[in-house]
């Protein structure tokens, strides 16, 4: 995974409720192991309106995506996050996000930002009023977005997810330095109900006789 | 010395799986049953790329579902090489690892929300995860159960751990008796309908409640199933006799001693009295009437006694737009009745509805009855043993003989990625969970409904109201 870096562009105002990850990746274009290459496919079903956000010149290479509340709701395909951040979307500002969509995020350096409906409208008036040529910069070290008036507006993020994206770690390689406790947590469950370890092992279905 | 706190349902399982709390507030959670199925390919490509084996082999379980076809339990009959691909990968990468996979042709195969509780794997005080957002299916057992993302299945897979936050508490408490007609599918679309698809972001719902406690383990399987819809990381129902009658004697549950010492940890696991969520909300369950989605969010729910809304009614201008939007799509008239809404296509089925008793309650309705002119109605069994249970009771003949179309076990048209998709502009009646635009296919169009409500469809031609039916006989 990319370290993250400061992001600067024209944010692409989507405020619609309940994006879901259907629409922002038809699971029909997640089949193999692929992660590239689907950027072509990010918003397929609302690319075909000449009217929709990202099909104007002025936000066609909108790295920040402004949006409306439960963006990313439904599915945990990851190829929404993967969608996304292949069209060229390196953020997404919300009022709220779906839990495991907000999750996925992390795990690839697209960083999902969470700030009041009523600042992220001002936000999108502040680009809408700039004729779509106001810059929006997020930056995740310093955690704040700032418009393009200038406004600094801090967010918050978990220390160590926020710590894990600038250093461009997932989970994986995060937890593999934990093995010691895992071991612990085991030996104790294990001690605490040992028919339950037993049983877990026992290939017991009628197909594995 | 002072009595412990209570705790929730919630907690008590959180707590007994706690590896780890990190100073940020994330927790590192030990996993008891990872269930994968056949989208997981990426996961396992990645874990390949680090060069890490799946640490627990044994507390993994396996079943394609997703990618298969149902007209045939035949692989090599796939026709799309990259459907038949990711079932083959499935099958590649379980066997590498050593983890136990119910195969096409495997007695248990099904779909993986449904294997997991008839199999007897997802048992009460367990966590569970799998790559899939139904997920939350598994919480009905008295279970902590949530979908994740590839990156997290590959990091459980080597691990057998997960990083989260602590979510939120959420008890929905629905009282009362269901009336006639009235499913737990109804029940659930009522709740969306009510706090909103994005009303439990955050939070892990319990359910409780006269209402609840009455419902079978099928139909808490259904409620649970769509605790995502209404944004839940997870949804519970605390165990009970009703779960421990469904329990025992499945394949993978504790038997013997083990049970006996496995039941007086379960008895224990329900929310203790004076236990504190942070939200609280209340459904009458009196007042519940079969209900059907109209738009393309499961929030847009209504009896199907109603008219559908008009959007030059709504004030606000954002919501006005988006409902134009879902009516365009829909192809709805604003104000029309909902009984004058005709199908071409009707699903029984899914994580959701694919279960025994949802054919039964398809099935009573279908009895005797003819698919109306011109309507295709399909009937998918959850799982191979639904199917062959089904059959046992005669309800395949029932349906074939009423026009249904009988196949073999998997999502089929629940998510449109086996190629078992509506054509654009059809109308689908459809037992699954979601009705978001394309779900069935691009341009197809999906409303929500339980199994009876869908049969009442297909014989009718139309969205119809089951209980009209129900009073015929």
């Amino acid at each position: 995974m990319q370290k993250f870096e400061p992001v600067e562009g024209v944010a692409a105002p989507m405020l619609r409720a309940n994006v879901d990850t259907d629409l922002i990746i038809r699971i029909e274009r997640l089949v193999g192991t692929g992660r590239t290459g689907l950027g072509q496919h990010a918003f397929e079903q609302l690319r075909a309106d000449p009217d929709f956000i990202l099909n104007k010149p002025a936000y066609a290479n909108s790295p920040i995506l402004l949006a409306g509340p439960n963006f990313g709701c439904g599915s945990s395909r990851e190829g929404a996050v993967w969608a996304l951040m292949g069209a060229g979307i390196a953020c997404v500002i919300a009022p709220s996000f779906g839990d495991i969509f907000f999750a996925n995020c992390f795990q690839n350096g697209l960083l999902p930002v969470v700030l009041p409906e009523a600042e992220i409208r001002a936000l999108a008036r502040e680009t809408e009023d700039s004729q779509g040529v106001g810059r929006t910069r997020v930056d995740l070290a310093r955690q704040v977005v700032v418009t393009p008036s200038g406004r600094e507006v801090p967010f918050a993020v978990d220390a160590r997810r926020r710590e894990a994206m600038l250093e461009g770690l997932d989970d994986v390689a995060l937890t593999l330095k934990r093995q010691a406790e895992i071991l612990d947590w085991q030996a104790r469950d294990r001690g605490a109900r040992p028919w339950a370890w037993n049983s877990v092992a026992a290939d017991t279905s009628p197909g594995a006789r | 010395m002072s009595e412990p706190a209570p705790r929730t349902l919630f907690e008590k399982i959180w707590d007994s799986h706690r590896v780890l709390d990190r100073e940020d507030g994330q927790t590192l959670l030990y996993v008891d049953r990872h269930l994968v199925h056949d989208g997981s390919a990426p996961a396992f490509e990645l874990l390949r790329q680090r060069g890490i084996a799946p640490r627990a082999p044994d507390r993994i379980f396996a079943t394609p579902d997703h990618y298969v076809p149902t007209d045939t339990r035949d692989r090599a009959a796939i026709t799309d090489d990259r459907h038949r691909g990711m079932v083959d990968a499935l099958e590649a990468n379980t066997a590498a690892a050593g983890i136990r996979m119910f195969g096409l042709r495997d007695a248990n195969q099904g779909i993986v929300h449904v294997v997991g509780p008839e199999t007897g794997l997802s048992q009460p005080g367990m966590l569970i995860v799998c790559g899939d957002s139904h997920t939350s299916t598994h919480g009905a057992m008295g279970a902590l159960a949530f979908g994740i993302g590839s990156t997290e299945v590959a990091h459980v897979l080597g691990s057998q751990t997960l990083w989260q936050r602590r979510p939120k508490t959420l008890r929905i408490k629905v009282d009362g008796t269901l009336g006639l007609g009235v499913t737990a599918k109804d029940v659930i679309l009522a709740i969306i309908a009510q706090i909103g698809a994005a009303g439990a972001t955050g939070h892990v719902i319990e359910y409780a409640g006269s209402a609840i406690r009455g419902l079978s383990m099928e139909g808490r399987l259904t409620l649970c199933n769509m605790s995502i819809e209404a944004g839940g990381r997870a949804g519970m129902v605390a165990p009970d006799e009703t779960t421990y009658a469904y329990l025992a004697g499945r394949p993978y549950a504790p038997s013997g001693h083990d049970w006996d010492r496995e039941l007086a940890r379960w008895q224990r696991l329900p929310s203790d009295p004076g236990a504190v969520f942070d939200r609280e909300v209340s459904v009458d369950g009196d007042a519940i009437a079969p209900m059907v989605t109209w738009g393309n969010s499961p929030e847009d729910a209504l009896p199907i006694t109603a008219h559908l809304p008009d959007p030059a009614a709504e004030p606000d201008s954002e919501r006005r737009a988006a409902m134009e939007d879902a009516f365009a799509y829909m192809g709805l008239t604003p104000g029309a009745a909902l009984e004058s809404v005709t199908v071409d296509r009707v699903f029984i089925g899914s994580c959701t509805n694919g279960r025994i008793e949802d054919l039964r309650a398809a099935a009573e309705v279908a009895r005797g009855r003819r698919v109306a002119e011109g309507v295709v109605a399909w009937v998918v069994p959850g799982s191979a043993p639904v199917r062959k249970q089904a059959i046992e009771e005669g309800l395949d003949r029932i349906f074939v003989e009423a026009g249904f179309a009988w196949r073999e076990a998997g999502c089929s048209m629940c998510l449109g990625t086996n190629g078992e998709i509506a054509a654009p502009g059809e109308r689908v009646a459809s037992t699954s969970n979601r009705n978001f635009r394309g779900r069935q296919g691009p341009g197809a169009r999906t409303h929500l409904m339980s199994p009876a409500m869908a049969a009442a469809a297909a014989v009718t031609g139309h969205l119809a109201d089951v209980r009209a039916l129900m009073a015929e006989g």
